[in-house]
C-alpha cells in the first residue's frame, strides 16, 4: 500500500490517469459503446419480426435518401429554422431588457425565466394542447365568443402548432447566451458611438449587434440543434399527422421494428448536426469562443 | 468572474432540463441522438444482442419453487380494474404491479429490446403469433390454472394459438367508427373516411387510430380487399385511399380519441368498441357502428414471456387462474366494457351487458368482421406504405 503511494506521489501523471478513469469508464459505457452498437446495427439487415439479422448491407443508407425519407429531412430543417428564426426575434429584446436591468434586477429576471421550465417537458407541452386545440382550445374558443373570428384559427395538427411549441420549449436557450454576451458588453463603447454623433439604430447596427453575435450564434445552436431531432412536440402539437425526421426515428424503433433503418437515420442526422457544429466552429473566432 | 461561473450553471441546468425532456416517452429505445445521450446516459443504453430464444423450462420438477412476492404485469392502460389486483393480494399474498404499452408494436418492440422482468403481458392476437413463432413466450403449465375450463370452447381452439398452449384469451371487441350521434349521422360506410365529404360537420373533426395495420385493414375492407393481403396494387390501392382520408382528419390518436369526442373537438373516430363506452360514462351522446363493408375483430390475451424465473411464472400462472374466475372476469367487464371469452363469467355479468350489440355485435355482424394476421415480410412495405401516408401533405 506505501509503495502504491509513493509511485503516485512520484508520478503526477499517474495520478491524473486514475481521476480520469471513472469519467472514462462513463463516457465509454453509456455514451461511446452504445454509439458503435447503433453504427453497426446501420450495416445489417432487419429481421422479420424486428432485431437484426447479421447481414452486412449499405442498403438502409440508400433509403435515407429515398425521396420519401429526404423530403422529411427537409421539412425539419425547415421547420428548426423558423423555430431558430421565432426565438431570435422574441429572445434577443428580452435578453437586452434583462441586461441592461441593475444587477441586482437582472438575477431576478432569468430566474423569473427559467422557474417555468422547471416543470416537465411533456407537461408543458400539453398544456399547449388545451390552448391550441381547434375547437374545444381556449384561444379559438376565447375568439369565436368575443366575435373577433367566424372560423376556428387551425392552431392544431399542423407546422404551426409544433413551431409554436419548439419556440416556447426553446426559447431560454436563445435568450441566456445572448444574455451572457450583452451583460458584458462594455458600455463605454456605447458611450463613444453616440459621442461620435450615431444614431441609436446606427450604435446597435454597428457596434452592439456585432459584439452580440457569438451570442446568438451559441443561442442559434441551442435552438436548431434540438429542434431538428425534435419528435415529443410533433407527435403532440402535430396530432401524429404533421412529422419530424424525430418521428421518422423513433416510428422504426417503436412501430416499424427496423432497427437497422432507424440507426442509419440517426447516423445520418448526427453527421449533419456535426457539420452545423463545424461550421458553427468556424464561424467564430477561438477569442469569441472564449467569452462565451 | 463568479457571476460567469453561475451563469455558465444556470445554463447547464436549463440544457440538462430540457435534454431529459426529449426522452420523456419513457421507452429505453436505442436511439442515441447525439443531444440526448449524455443527459440520461442510462437509458440510451441499447440491448447488447437480439432476445435470446430460449424457453424456460417448465417448473414442473421443481415443487419447492415458491411464487413471487410481486410480479409486474405489462398491460393496456386502464383495461383492469385495479380491485383485482387488491382481491389476487389479500388471497395469496403477491402484489402486481401494473406498467402500460399503447401498440402491440410497442410491446414487442419492448420485448425485443431485451426489456425483462414482466411476468404478464397482453397480447393482441396476431401479435401472439409473432412471439411464438420467435420463441418469446413461456408455455403454460396448464395444471396450475384449472379455470382455463371456464373459457368458451371457440376460445379453446384460436388460430394464433390452438389448445392455449401459451396464452389465455383475456377480452375481445371490435374496430369500427365511434361518433357523435347529435351532431352527426349514423357512418354506415367505410366512405365517410375514405371519401370524405368536405360539407359534412364531421370533416376535419375525425381521427384515425395511430396504427398501421388498424389503419390499412379499414381502408382494405372498406375497399373489398382481405385486410391482410400482400398484393402491392391492393395496398397502392389503400395507400391512396388513406391519403384522401388523412385531409379530413384532425390527427392520428390511438390514445385518447374517445375523450376528444367526449368533450366535443372531434365528432368522429375510428377505434375499439369498448373504448366509446367508456367513454359514454362522460358523454351519453357517443355511439359507435360497425360500417356495412365490415371491420376488425381482435382477441388480447394474457401470456407470459420467456424470460421470466420459475418463481415469477409460478405467480403469474396463479394470476391467471384467478382472472379466470367467473365473478373475476364479469368484474374485468364491467370496468373496461370488453366481452369477455369466458362463458362461466357471463352467468355473473347483467343481461343488458350481454345483449349489447356493442359488445357483442350479432351474428351477421360478426360474420363481416376479420381477423389482422401476421404478414410476415411484407410487413416492411405496410411500414413503408405507412410512412408514405404519415409524410403525404
Amino acid at each position: 500500500m506505501k509503495k502504491w503511494l509513493t509511485l503516485l506521489r512520484q508520478r503526477p501523471s499517474l495520478q491524473a490517469w486514475l481521476l480520469l478513469l471513472p469519467s472514462a469508464f462513463w463516457l465509454f459505457v453509456f455514451f461511446i459503446a452504445p454509439l458503435f452498437i447503433v453504427l453497426v446495427y446501420s450495416f445489417l439487415e432487419r429481421g422479420t419480426y424486428g432485431g437484426v439479422v447479421w447481414h452486412f448491407t449499405l442498403e438502409n443508407y440508400r433509403r435515407v435518401f429515398d425521396p420519401l425519407y429526404f423530403k422529411t429531412f427537409w421539412r425539419s430543417f425547415y421547420i428548426a429554422a423558423v423555430t431558430t428564426f421565432f426565438t431570435l426575434l422574441l429572445g434577443y429584446p428580452l435578453a437586452y431588457y434583462i441586461a441592461t436591468r441593475p444587477p441586482k434586477r437582472r438575477g431576478t429576471l432569468v430566474l423569473a425565466l427559467m422557474i417555468p421550465f422547471w416543470t416537465n417537458f411533456l407537461v408543458r407541452t400539453y398544456a399547449w394542447l388545451t390552448l391550441l386545440r381547434t375547437h374545444t382550445g381556449l384561444i379559438n374558443v376565447t375568439l369565436m365568443s368575443l366575435g373577433w373570428i367566424h372560423k376556428p384559427l387551425p392552431l392544431f395538427g399542423n407546422d404551426t402548432a409544433i413551431v409554436i411549441g419548439l419556440v416556447y420549449g426553446w426559447l431560454p436557450d436563445m435568450i441566456l447566451p445572448i444574455y451572457a454576451t450583452l451583460e458584458r458588453l462594455d458600455r463605454s463603447l456605447l458611450e463613444a458611438a453616440m459621442d461620435l454623433y450615431a444614431s441609436g439604430p446606427n450604435v446597435f447596427r454597428r457596434v452592439i449587434w456585432p459584439l452580440s453575435l457569438p451570442g446568438v450564434v451559441a443561442g442559434s445552436m441551442l435552438v436548431f440543434i434540438p429542434s431538428l431531432g425534435a419528435f415529443v412536440t410533433p407527435a403532440i402539437l402535430g396530432g401524429g399527422k404533421a412529422l419530424m425526421i424525430g418521428n421518422i426515428i423513433s416510428n422504426q424503433f417503436l412501430a416499424a421494428h427496423d432497427w437497422p433503418f432507424g440507426s442509419a437515420l440517426s447516423f445520418v442526422m448526427m453527421a449533419v448536426m456535426l457539420i452545423a457544429t463545424l461550421i458553427y466552429f468556424r464561424a467564430t473566432s477561438g477569442e469569441e469562443r472564449r467569452q462565451l | 468572474m463568479k457571476r460567469r461561473i453561475v451563469l455558465a450553471l444556470s445554463l447547464l441546468v436549463v440544457l440538462a432540463l430540457a435534454l431529459t425532456a426529449c426522452g420523456n416517452k419513457a421507452t429505453p429505445t436505442p436511439k442515441p441522438q447525439p443531444t440526448q445521450v449524455p443527459a440520461q446516459p442510462t437509458k440510451a443504453a441499447p440491448p447488447t444482442q437480439a432476445p435470446k430464444p430460449t424457453n424456460t423450462p417448465a417448473p414442473t420438477q421443481a415443487p419447492q419453487v415458491k411464487p413471487a412476492k410481486e410480479i409486474v404485469f405489462y398491460n393496456w392502460s386502464e383495461y383492469i380494474d385495479p380491485k383485482v389486483y387488491e382481491l389476487f393480494e389479500k388471497e395469496t399474498g403477491i402484489k402486481v404491479v401494473e406498467d402500460n404499452f399503447s401498440s402491440n408494436e410497442e410491446l414487442m418492440a419492448k420485448l425485443q429490446g431485451g426489456a425483462t422482468g414482466y411476468a404478464l403481458i397482453v397480447p393482441s392476437d396476431y401479435t401472439v403469433k409473432a412471439l411464438i413463432d420467435q420463441n418469446m413466450l413461456a408455455p403454460l403449465d396448464k395444471d396450475k390454472i384449472p379455470n382455463l375450463k371456464n373459457l368458451a370452447p371457440k376460445f379453446q381452439n384460436l388460430y394464433y394459438d390452438p389448445g392455449n398452449k401459451y396464452c389465455v384469451p383475456y377480452q375481445w371487441g371490435t374496430t369500427g367508427i365511434g361518433y357523435r350521434a347529435d351532431k352527426v349521422d349514423k357512418p354506415d360506410s367505410w366512405a365517410v373516411f375514405f371519401n370524405p365529404d368536405p360539407n359534412s360537420p364531421a370533416y376535419g373533426r375525425m381521427t384515425m387510430l395511430d396504427d398501421a395495420r388498424e389503419a390499412f385493414a379499414a381502408a382494405l375492407i372498406y375497399l373489398g380487399y382481405d385486410a391482410n393481403t400482400t398484393d402491392e396494387k391492393q395496398l397502392e390501392e389503400a395507400k391512396q385511399a388513406l391519403i384522401r382520408a388523412k385531409a379530413a382528419l384532425s390527427g392520428y390518436d390511438s390514445d385518447t380519441y374517445e375523450d376528444l369526442l367526449a368533450s366535443g373537438e372531434n365528432l368522429m373516430a375510428h377505434g375499439w368498441n369498448g373504448d366509446f363506452l367508456q367513454a359514454q360514462e362522460e358523454n351519453e351522446n357517443i355511439a359507435y357502428t360497425i360500417p356495412k363493408e365490415g371491420g376488425v375483430i381482435w382477441v388480447d390475451n394474457v401470456c407470459i414471456p420467456a424470460t421470466v424465473t420459475p418463481e415469477q411464472k409460478l405467480a403469474a400462472e396463479m394470476f391467471l387462474d384467478f382472472i379466470l374466475r367467473p365473478d373475476i372476469g364479469a368484474m374485468i367487464s364491467q370496468f373496461n366494457y370488453y366481452a369477455t371469452p369466458n362463458k362461466a363469467a357471463e352467468a355473473k355479468l347483467p343481461k343488458d351487458f350481454l345483449e349489447d350489440p356493442t359488445v357483442y355485435p350479432p351474428q351477421e355482424v360478426i360474420a363481416k368482421l376479420q381477423f389482422i394476421k401476421p404478414v410476415g415480410k411484407a410487413e416492411s412495405l405496410y411500414e413503408r406504405m405507412w410512412d408514405e401516408v404519415k409524410a403525404a401533405p
